[in-house]
């Protein structure tokens, strides 16, 4: 009886987020629901950092390259090729798996302190790369794209609402996917190099090759959120690619409790809602320090819920279990 | 021969930890390799296991020259190994632990999509494993969480979930209680005769409750190889332990 009523929560709760997420643009400001699609592609961002991050162990700062390098693909496959979103998409993804398998072959040997280092690095060149190479990126004027139309004979997204939707879509596909992965034996491997990396090599793992798999794949979710970067604004510059880029990502998945996927993208939406609603809202000499306010707010969350957002389903569910003794344990 | 050491000699900078050791283990041997600390023997198993390099000589498994082979892939060829402190996967649940080698061994590692059924009957298995190490009820319970000694079981119930054809147990017993012991004691000895165990242990009971064959290291060097009673009776053994007449004084921990 309760594990049933435990599995149709399971069901219910996730569904209820899908309706309501669906629902939204019928009901929300055409402003919250711009902002809303900017959780949701940078929601799928800050996934790819918590793969990397939360599951496999190695913090991240350079997502931001694949994502810019799927948002400066479809640019170019927008502005001389075709404005349809899945072939933006494919693209996005495929630029941004090539790339990260090539930088990952380096990479993903190293540990710590040197991963970071590596990683930060290849965010700062594919910064400067983006900057020098005006021709094709449009150097710091960046690249306007027309809209973007989803499949072959959709008419152009205009409305913002519109857009949010095949956002949404495309968000709830990958997010599924990426859930999937994370359950499936590859996903359990991950954790266990993330947790003891020569007992897994004891057991008959190529530690180095699932962790370039993971890179790779991590790199072409970043891509993928890239293309909807770029569905959504229209618009990308190198200032939408950089440091600070990565960095809301890293934070997002350490507000959101390392490992949880659903926890990183409500991390992202708090970020957002934090730097932007509220921040948005500052006048006078605060006007446009939203930033500062995001860095009180990630002070104060790693001491109240140092398990991030995910983190505090997981308090209810012990205390649950200290309520009614021996339900955890036995 | 399943295990065969021909020569074997590891140095770090001017300290040889192993020392030109050549041994032969037959299929099916319940092996145990003892000597006072520093002699050695987990330097050894990081040889035989690969995690380690020789700085010469030779290792070859069932016949096959695996010395230039990484851990992984000897590994798969059917080594497994417990570790000397307790080396599980802390953030998993205890099924979970087992699960890495079942599936690895199973040949669906790698795969990128959950396989719900196949991962129903991989599961049975390792609460089976779990429940051959005196485990049973503890499947869904974090690593994290074992005690000490539970650990050490689940170490053992991992190797086993890789189908190992030997089985490299280093210090299985050390922090037990007698009881878990015994349980280990009778767990190993009810092991089918397709797995070769070389194990590294100072418990008396368990070296002589299970090995039909004891060889002594000291220093890095293989000092003798015999029966546990041509090695209670070596002179060369006793001398090597300073003197010490009373066997049972060879086995305290230092």
């Amino acid at each position: 009886m309760r594990d049933g009523m435990k599995g149709g929560m399971k069901v219910l709760g996730p569904a209820a987020v899908v309706v309501a997420l669906v629902a939204a643009p019928f009901i929300a400001t055409s402003y919250v629901i711009s902002l809303a699609t900017g959780v949701l592609v940078l929601g799928l961002l800050t996934m790819s950092v918590n793969l990397l991050t939360g599951v496999a162990g190695l913090p991240t700062l350079g997502q931001a390259a694949y994502f810019g390098v799927g948002a400066y693909a479809t640019a170019l496959v927008a502005r001389s090729w075709t404005q349809v979103g899945v072939v933006h998409l494919l693209v996005a993804t495929a630029a941004g798996a090539a790339v990260a398998a090539l930088t990952g072959l380096v990479v993903v040997r190293t540990r710590g302190v040197v991963f970071l280092m590596l990683t930060l690095a290849i965010g700062e060149l594919t910064y400067s790369a983006v900057l020098e190479w005006d021709t094709v990126t449009g150097g710091s004027d960046g690249r306007a794209t027309p809209a973007v139309s989803p499949v072959w004979g959709m008419p152009a997204l205009r409305n913002d609402g519109l857009v949010y939707l095949w956002v949404l879509a495309v968000f709830l596909l990958l997010f599924a996917l990426v859930a999937a992965v994370v359950r499936s034996p590859f996903g359990l491997a991950l954790r266990g190099i993330r947790d003891n990396e020569a007992r897994m090599r004891a057991d008959g793992y190529p530690v180095t090759r699932y962790l370039l798999v993971a890179y790779t794949f991590a790199g072409g979710l970043a891509g993928a959120a890239g293309a909807l970067w770029i569905s959504s604004e229209r618009f990308v510059s190198p200032s939408d690619i950089g440091f600070h880029v990565s960095a809301m990502a890293l934070i997002a998945v350490v507000l959101g409790g390392l490992g949880s996927m659903w926890g990183a993208v409500a991390g992202m939406g708090l970020v957002v809602l934090t730097r932007d609603l509220v921040g948005g809202q500052f006048t006078g000499d605060l006007a446009g320090r939203g930033v500062l306010l995001l860095g009180l707010v990630f002070v104060a969350a790693v001491y109240l819920m140092p398990r991030g957002l995910a983190g505090l389903r997981l308090l209810t569910r012990r205390r649950q279990a200290l309520a009614a003794p021996g339900s955890e344990e036995s | 021969m399943i295990l065969e050491l021909d020569g074997v000699t590891r140095a770090f900078g001017s300290l040889r930890a192993v020392e030109d050791v050549s041994l032969r283990i037959a299929e099916g041997a319940r092996h145990a390799l003892i000597g006072p600390n520093g002699a050695g023997k987990s330097t050894l198993f990081n040889l035989i296991g690969g995690s380690l390099r020789p700085t010469k000589g030779r290792v070859l498994f069932a016949g096959r020259d695996v010395t230039r082979l990484p851990e992984w892939r000897r590994a798969r060829l059917g080594i497994a190994r417990t570790f000397q402190h307790s080396s599980v996967l802390l953030s998993c649940t205890a099924a979970e632990n087992v699960l890495i080698g079942v599936q690895r061994e199973a040949g669906v590692a790698a795969r990128m999509l959950p396989t719900p059924r196949r991962r129903r009957e991989l599961l049975d298995r390792c609460e089976s494993l779990l429940e051959t190490v005196g485990l049973s009820g503890r499947a869904h319970v974090p690593a994290g969480a074992l005690s000490h000694g539970e650990r050490r079981q689940l170490q053992v119930a991992m190797a086993l979930g890789n189908r190992p054809r030997l089985l490299l147990l280093d210090e299985p017993a050390a922090g037990m209680s007698p009881a878990e012991t015994a349980r280990l004691l009778t767990v190993l000895k009810d092991l089918p005769r397709d797995i070769t165990v070389l194990l590294i242990e100072h418990d008396l009971d368990v070296v002589f409750g299970l090995a039909d064959t004891v060889t002594v290291l000291h220093l890095g060097r293989h000092l003798a190889t015999g029966t546990p009673a041509e090695i209670r009776a070596d002179p060369a053994v006793q001398s090597a332990y300073l003197g010490t007449a009373e066997m049972g004084e060879l086995f305290v921990e230092a």
